[in-house]
């Protein structure tokens, strides 16, 4: 039974990766979870330096979901290779690094830094963050900022490149396209949903940064459309997430269109689920005689519709 | 080592409408909580709500042959899981994530440890008490709650060897008013050639109180914070607060696991809500 799959250059045991902010560097469930059983770990967003964050109250709880306005706290790049990396290259993680920048010229400072460094699988750019005020998000609501991003961070690495996609647009497929268009190796989506939170009685916002991202089982059925849309967009693998907290919420991930998925939110919640989810996998697999899992990748079966005596 | 365990109800004990004590079938949890530790409950299956809270292991329960089988948390209805949990029935099973969190470090006598409580923030007391007996250290409960009916376990600590100074807000028992009032005239009385070290729970305000009076009488003071958490193991960032050290710029440190307990002069007690 195969359960590897390809990203790129990047082949990864298991199509399982830890989300980026919601593993901290890893490091910090080394003690808990087994991180070398993991297809990958995408560490939290890195800038160039150090950032505090916002302050506290940093996540709020709604329906079958979580805001956060975090606000990309972070050592900065230079102490996360220094002190981070080589301990979770002691570990045999597989990492993918989230970074992020303000300018194009940050993200390609990120890239040239991360390329030198021993131990990293994988660029995630983070162009999607809904939280802070420059660059990240602004370069992935513009075509042009997401092409010229990925364009320029593609010159100088030759890891792989994923382009970490927000929900906060009309059309995300067309963000795929230009990332693929500018030599991104893959995509992962969807980001948080651009949201709010109020409480009444006060009437004052619930999170310090006035609004947050929604992530959670809540965003899950719309994050499986986006996924959906990008893979009938797209050559490129898709990585996939949103509110993923079971073997079934992963397979309807790969179903849709996804080669990978991260697990983000139900890391909170359950912190030890991989090697149960890793578990259903297989069994599923077994029980429907797939040999390997990439066979599951974009199988959806539409053709009821396509016979439906009823059409649009 | 950390555990998630799947822990059945074994009893919810209702002190009041407010409060209750849940006891946790949790023995590998027992067996390596330290006085000061917490864990993570899912106050209820499936996703709403959908993340833990945190709580302070409130009792270490022990087997027939004594060995550490159970834990309970002292629960405090103040939002909807905590109402949940209020209302959970024995047999229910809960998960429980744990322990986690930097421990309480126990002085040693000739030194003494003085505790402050403020209602739910008892809490974390019962084991630090527990690890004072074992290590002989004298130790004193400050104890303040609003009003008599809701000051709980008070033979608990005094069995434990623990002296006990009780307030309440409405003076149906103890000294009536703030607990900082009699902590304070106990300090002022006294000397300074005794060695006392603070421990300090409860709403952010008495614990900002407690803070300044310590760094008055140059004591030193430990505070156990109690911050909205999302995953109690450092990966969500959610669960910062301000501190600073000395000459240092202040700095958002995770409180799950560079806390819950501080080093009261660390913190920028301005900065923190309440």
């Amino acid at each position: 039974m195969d359960l590897s799959v390809s990203i790129g250059s990047l082949r990864l045991a298991n199509p399982l990766i830890a989300a980026s902010g919601c593993f901290g560097y890893g490091v910090e469930y080394a003690g808990a979870v087994d991180l070398a059983a993991l297809g990958a770990v995408a560490v939290k967003g890195l800038f160039l330096a150090a950032r505090e964050g916002h302050p506290p109250p940093r996540i709020v709880e709604t329906p079958s979901g979580m805001l956060n306005a975090i606000g990309l706290q972070g050592i900065g790049v230079h102490r996360f290779v220094a002190e981070r990396l080589p301990e979770l290259r002691r570990h045999g993680a597989v990492v993918i690094v989230n970074i992020c920048g303000t300018t194009i010229d940050e993200y390609v400072e990120l890239a040239r830094i991360l390329s030198d460094a021993e131990g990293v699988a994988a660029l995630e750019l983070n162009i999607s963050c809904p939280n802070i005020k420059e660059g990240g998000i602004t370069f992935g609501c513009s075509l042009t900022g997401t092409h010229a991003v990925v364009s320029a961070v593609r010159k100088v690495t030759r890891l792989p490149v994923i382009p970490k996609l927000t929900p906060n647009v009309t059309d995300v497929a067309s963000f795929a396209r230009a990332a693929e268009e500018a030599g991104a190796d893959a995509v992962s989506l969807v980001n948080t949903f651009l949201a709010m939170a109020i409480d009444v009685e006060t009437r004052r916002p619930r999170l310090s940064n006035i609004v947050g991202g929604l992530s959670g089982p809540a965003i899950r059925p719309i994050a499986v459309r986006m996924v959906y849309e990008c893979r009938q967009a797209v050559r490129l693998p898709v990585i996939g997430m949103g509110g993923i907290a079971n073997t079934t919420d992963v397979l309807e991930f790969l179903i849709a269109g996804a080669t990978a998925v991260q697990i983000g939110t139900a890391n909170f919640v359950d912190p030890l689920l991989w090697s149960g989810v890793l578990e259903g996998l297989r069994a599923y697999m077994e029980r429907h005689r797939v040999g390997a899992i990439g066979e599951l990748t974009g199988s959806l079966d539409t053709s009821r519709r396509e016979h439906a005596w009823i059409s649009s | 080592m950390l555990a998630d365990v799947d822990a059945t109800v074994l009893e919810n004990r209702r002190l009041s409408e407010h409060y209750s004590v849940l006891v946790l079938d949790a023995p590998p949890i027992a067996a390596v909580t330290q006085p000061g530790q917490f864990v993570m409950l899912k106050p209820a299956q499936g996703s709403d709500p959908l993340l833990r809270r945190p709580f302070s292991v409130f009792e270490i329960l022990r087997g027939p042959a004594g060995e550490p089988a159970a834990i309970s948390i002292l629960n405090k209805r103040a939002g909807v899981g905590t109402a949940l949990l209020y209302d959970v029935e024995p047999g229910t099973t809960i998960r429980c994530l744990g322990p986690l969190g930097k421990p309480f470090e126990a002085v040693r006598p000739p030194a003494e440890a003085w505790m402050v409580a403020g209602g739910v923030g008892l809490a974390p007391f019962v084991t630090l008490a527990t690890r004072l007996e074992e290590l002989g250290t004298p130790a004193t409960l400050f104890y303040g709650a609003r009003t008599a009916s809701e000051l709980y376990y008070v033979e608990l600590f005094e069995a434990l060897g623990v002296r006990t100074v009780l307030s309440t807000e409405d003076g149906t028992r103890g000294v009536r008013g703030r607990v900082t009032a009699p902590l304070r005239d106990t300090l002022s009385a006294t000397p300074d050639t005794t060695d006392i070290r603070l421990y300090a729970c409860g709403p952010t305000p008495m614990m900002r109180a407690v803070a300044r009076l310590a760094a008055d009488h140059r004591r030193p003071c430990d505070v156990s914070l109690e911050q909205v958490m999302g995953c109690g193991l450092g990966g969500c960032y959610s669960c910062v607060v301000l501190t600073t050290l000395p000459g240092g710029t202040p700095h958002f440190v995770r409180s799950c696991i560079e806390g819950p307990v501080f080093d009261a002069q660390h913190l920028v007690w301005e900065a923190l809500e309440g």
